[in-house]
């Protein structure tokens, strides 16, 4: 386990700013300093208490710490993981609703139509990061829009309104990449 | 002459007619009387001579009497006829008569021929007598006073109390008795069996003892027991079921019977089987009887024919492929038969081949191996057995557990309930179960789920972390984590404060745990892959520590049919070694002074005893833990003793949980509480490999001769230590200890078997001092790791005495006899 560099750090923050601002926030919280780690190419969210305790574990026993936000890909990139909808959520500038049919869908990996789109934020630019949430404000997961707010509503029922990045539906689906 | 017909003197002599000596005339008598005695006797004397010599041989008698009467007279009593005589039961009436009485008592055989005299009240009872004598013979022709005047009258006889008078019950007795032959002889047919046996009986004895047997029977019948209580008749069913059997039962019975016979009058073979004696009645039985009372109890019936199977038998029987209807039917009745053993068992046949049937049968209808189904029958009674072997045939109900991170349980509760999920609360122990009943969506894929806001979970599972109860801000292990419902729930009692360690030893599952953990928001985790028994080595010093040990799976036979076939002793017996071992290292991760916890929970959802009771009790001896009670109000409590095990009775405080009787899985739950850090070593000339192997935890041993006593004094600071040292000194006993310089975080240097007594903070000494520990432990505490000396210091610092263990106390000495022993010592100095 060891600290993000530099590079690594920008790339994350970068990403994780075009889902939801004020990303500072997720590192000072009022209950103790949170920080980030890299394990095995997966970025995991920690407070610190549990960074101490972590350090006894030995680096091929240890499997996960705290909460795995992501993990970057074997040419740097980063890939946000739906396990970080929880604390994402909360930070969301732009918000999808998908319609009760369509939520399913989106919950099998496919991307929001037109005609299940239910509500969309304001000023949503295009290919901007969203959050999806379901008609009962509950997270579904992360998308990037890929029509802005006016095209939206002037574009055919059948076209791509959201594409799909993660949904909580991997946690059955993929369970294995996980980890 | 006299004529009087009532003086005994003059009728005798008067009978004897003229030919006789006449006597003198009354005015003879009265001359007589008047003269005086003297002349009297004289006048009567040769008047009686003179009857002697007249009188013929035959009246010999007469004459004795005469003769008699002479001497009487001679001896000078009066003969006064108008004496009169006294009669009665009075004084005067048992005086001596004189001799006309006397002679008139002897002389009064001859005048029997005519009816006698007899006084009024004389009278009447003879009049009483002749009454008696006739009354039998009348009413025998009348309806008997007792009996039913219904149809029924020829067959039913009401039974008697014993307790009335004989009298009158012989004679209604009697009554009977004729009444039965008279019956019984029109009625022959109906009454083939014992009717005839009565007959015999009746025709043989008639004359003299009739009246005798008929008591006899009667007295049986007298007997109210509504035909239940049999005279044996080779019903040995029947016998205890008499006496167990309630009326409304025996008249089902007797019912049942009725309902049976063909055209026997078996009710009439039920009255006279209760009337029957004992004795030799047996031999009369019909096999239509036998057959009878067998069809009572199709059971015993069949067990009858059924003949528990020779060998060649069950060898047909493996070859045919029978019936489970048969089999099943084949267990019901064997257990009924075992449960009622006495009653109802065959005649020869032991209760070991009742046993084996049984087994064999349970094996072939549930498809289990013979080994599970032997300890299955040892761990319950026949009754549970097969309520246990149903309920592991069904599936428990689906059980889920809200996530009180993200939601609310009625929140929770509506939304799927929305989504068309039938559900319910769990129970009033749980406030986060729910049991779903039906769902038309697949439960374990709804947004809800998805997002975190339940998971699915056996009621079983609740049971553990609700003992446990974590608090907030603690530091938690859960050894045996996956596939993390536990560890999630623990969570979410801490609120996501503090840190959960989540450890497997099976990497493929872990990544269940790390979703799981991920999908219900879990933030304060620890995930890592390490085997249990080498996590002390790791990280110790726990508050409170969850282990759910990996076992046979017997109480979870509803969820794997598998383990019915493939579990077997040696299975058994390496689940049982590597629980043992885990529980130990569980046991040294617990940090004994943790403020708040210091708490293990051990858990199985196995129902083995091996498994479970005998664990924890291996547990209880080898280190310093206790057993508390588990704050689970339900649940059966575990064993004691088992079989060949004797356990310490602390072990009630474990809750065992079954399905058949909690509808959830088998399971087993433990909680201890760790007294100590310290480890004790193994008994006096044993080397014992766990403790040495384990010791390598945080806890910092002192050499102890008696092994936990709880707060060391080694502990201590050093300056403490010289002034205890001084202690021992003065000590006699303790005079060639070594002293005992404990070095923080280390075994101090003691070599040699004879330790000191390490006087303890508050100054007690300890006798009899046994010094194995250092010795052994002196290796093992050089590889004592430096990372654990931190932890030791933070218990040195921290341990405070907290009250002596139990096992202890004996070698205990107080302050005052101290001190006295010390001033003794000194003394002798």
């Amino acid at each position: 386990m060891r600290p993000l560099t530099e590079e690594e750090t920008k790339t994350m923050f970068e990403k994780l700013s075009n889902i939801g601002e004020n990303i500072k926030l997720l590192v000072d919280r009022p209950d103790g300093t949170y920080c980030f780690r890299l394990h095995q190419d997966r970025v995991y969210y920690m407070s610190e208490k549990i960074l101490k305790l972590a350090t006894n574990f030995s680096r091929d026993k240890l499997i996960s710490v705290g909460t795995c936000f992501g993990k970057f890909t074997k040419t740097k990139k980063f890939r946000l993981h739906i396990t970080a909808l929880d604390f994402l959520a909360p930070y969301a500038k732009f918000k999808v609703w998908v319609k009760p049919g369509a939520e399913q869908s989106f919950l099998y990996g496919n991307h929001v139509l037109k005609s299940g789109l239910g509500r969309i934020t304001e000023n949503t630019m295009q290919y901007q990061g969203v959050v999806v949430y379901s008609m009962a404000d509950v997270p579904l997961g992360f998308g990037v829009a890929a029509k802005s707010t006016q095209e939206c509503r002037r574009v055919d029922p059948m076209s791509i309104v959201v594409f799909h990045q993660a949904d909580v539906g991997e946690f059955i689906r993929s369970e294995d990449t996980l980890t | 002459m006299c004529k009087r017909s009532d003086h005994h003197c003059c009728r005798a002599l008067w009978n004897h007619g003229p030919s006789i000596y006449s006597l003198p005339s009354g005015e003879g008598h009265a001359d007589a009387g008047a003269a005086g005695g003297q002349v009297v006797r004289h006048w009567i004397f040769n008047h009686l001579q003179q009857l002697l010599r007249t009188v013929s041989g035959s009246d010999a008698q007469f004459v004795q009497q005469l003769n008699f009467g002479l001497r009487v007279g001679v001896m000078g009593r009066k003969l006064d006829p108008t004496n009169k005589v006294k009669r009665g039961p009075g004084k005067k009436a048992r005086k001596q008569q004189g001799a006309d009485v006397e002679l008139a008592n002897f002389i009064d055989t001859e005048e029997d021929a005519g009816p006698k005299r007899l006084s009024s009240r004389a009278r009447k009872r003879a009049a009483k007598r002749v009454e008696n004598l006739k009354k039998p013979e009348n009413v025998a022709e009348k309806q008997p006073k007792k009996g039913y005047s219904d149809d029924n009258s020829k067959w039913l006889k009401p039974t008697k109390r014993k307790r009335k008078m004989d009298e009158p019950e012989s004679e209604d007795d009697s009554e009977e008795m004729w009444e039965d032959e008279e019956e019984e002889e029109e009625e022959q047919v109906l009454l083939p069996k014992k009717g005839g046996k009565k007959q015999e009986k009746k025709s043989a004895d008639l004359e003299l003892k009739n009246l005798e047997e008929e008591e006899e029977d009667d007295d049986d019948e007298m007997v109210d027991d509504y035909g239940a209580e049999d005279d044996g008749s080779g019903q040995e069913e029947e016998d205890s079921d008499g006496d167990d059997l309630l009326p409304i039962e025996r008249a089902a019975k007797k019912e049942k019977k009725l309902k049976e016979s063909m055209g026997l009058s078996s009710d009439d073979d039920n009255e006279e089987d209760e009337e029957e004696d004992d004795d030799g009645d047996e031999k009369h039985e019909s096999d239509s009887d036998m057959d009878e009372e067998e069809t009572i109890q199709t059971n015993v019936d069949d067990f009858d024919t059924f003949r528990l199977p020779s060998a060649e038998e069950s060898e047909k029987e493996g070859a045919l492929s029978l019936d489970l209807k048969t089999v099943h039917q084949r267990i019901k009745d064997n257990i009924d038969v075992l449960c009622n053993f006495s009653a109802k068992r065959e005649e020869g046949k032991a209760r070991v081949d009742y046993l084996s049937l049984l087994k064999k049968d349970l094996c072939t209808y549930y498809s289990y191996n013979e080994f599970l189904i032997e300890k299955l029958m040892d761990l319950f009674p026949l009754s549970e057995l097969v309520d246990f072997l149903e309920a592991n045939e069904i599936q428990r109900p689906v059980t889920i557990r809200t996530n009180t991170l993200k939601t609310r349980r009625r929140d929770l509760a509506q939304a799927l309930i929305n989504r068309g999920v039938n559900l319910d609360p769990l129970g009033k122990w749980s406030k986060v179960g729910l049991v779903i009943y039906d769902s038309s969506v697949p439960i374990g894929a709804t947004p809800e789920y998805l997002a975190g806001h339940y998971m699915l979970q056996g009621a079983s599972s609740f049971l553990p972390v609700m003992a446990l109860s974590p608090q907030e801000g603690e530091l938690v292990l859960d050894m045996s984590s996956a596939p993390g419902g536990k560890t999630s729930y623990m969570a979410q009692l801490m609120r996501n404060t503090g840190v959960i360690v989540a450890n497997d030893a099976n990497a493929e599952r872990l990544k269940s745990v790390v979703g799981n953990l991920h999908r219900l928001g879990v933030t304060n985790s620890v995930v890592s892959n390490y085997d249990g028994r080498q996590f002390p080595k790791v990280m110790g010093g726990f508050d409170r520590v969850l282990l759910d040990a990996p076992c046979s799976g017997t109480g979870v036979i509803a969820k794997d049919p598998a383990v019915k076939t493939s579990k077997d002793e040696p299975d058994i017996l390496r689940s049982a070694h590597l629980q043992k071992e885990l529980l130990l290292s569980a046991i040294d991760s617990v940090n004994a002074t943790s403020s708040t916890g210091g708490y293990l929970v051990y858990c199985t959802c196995s129902i083995m005893v091996e498994e479970n009771e005998w664990v924890v009790d291996y547990a209880l001896k080898k280190r310093n833990i206790k057993l508390v009670p588990t704050g689970l109000d339900f649940g059966k409590e575990g064993f004691t003793s088992f079989k060949k095990f004797r356990f310490h009775p602390s072990l009630q405080l474990t809750r065992r949980f079954y399905p058949h009787s909690h509808n959830m899985d088998g399971f087993f739950v433990a909680k201890f509480k760790k007294f100590s850090n310290v480890i004790p070593s193994a008994s006096v000339g044993k080397e014992d490999e766990t403790t040495e192997a384990s010791e390598a935890a945080e806890v910092t041993d002192s050499p102890k001769d008696k092994p936990s006593k709880s707060k060391a004094a080694n502990h201590t600071a050093p300056a403490k230590t010289d002034a205890l040292k001084q202690n021992t000194k003065t000590n006699g006993a303790a005079a060639k200890k070594p002293a005992n310089i404990k070095i923080k975080g280390q075994q101090g240097s003691q070599t040699g078997p004879k330790k000191a007594k390490i006087a303890k903070m508050d100054g007690e000494t300890v006798k009899g001092a046994q010094a194995k520990n250092p010795a052994k432990k002196t290796p093992v505490q050089t590889t004592v790791s430096k990372t654990v000396k931190k932890d030791g210091s933070r218990f040195e610092k921290k341990q405070t005495k907290k009250g002596k263990s139990p096992l202890k106390m004996k070698n205990r000495m107080g302050k005052n006899k101290f001190k006295k022993m010390k001033h003794k010592f000194q003394k002798n100095k």
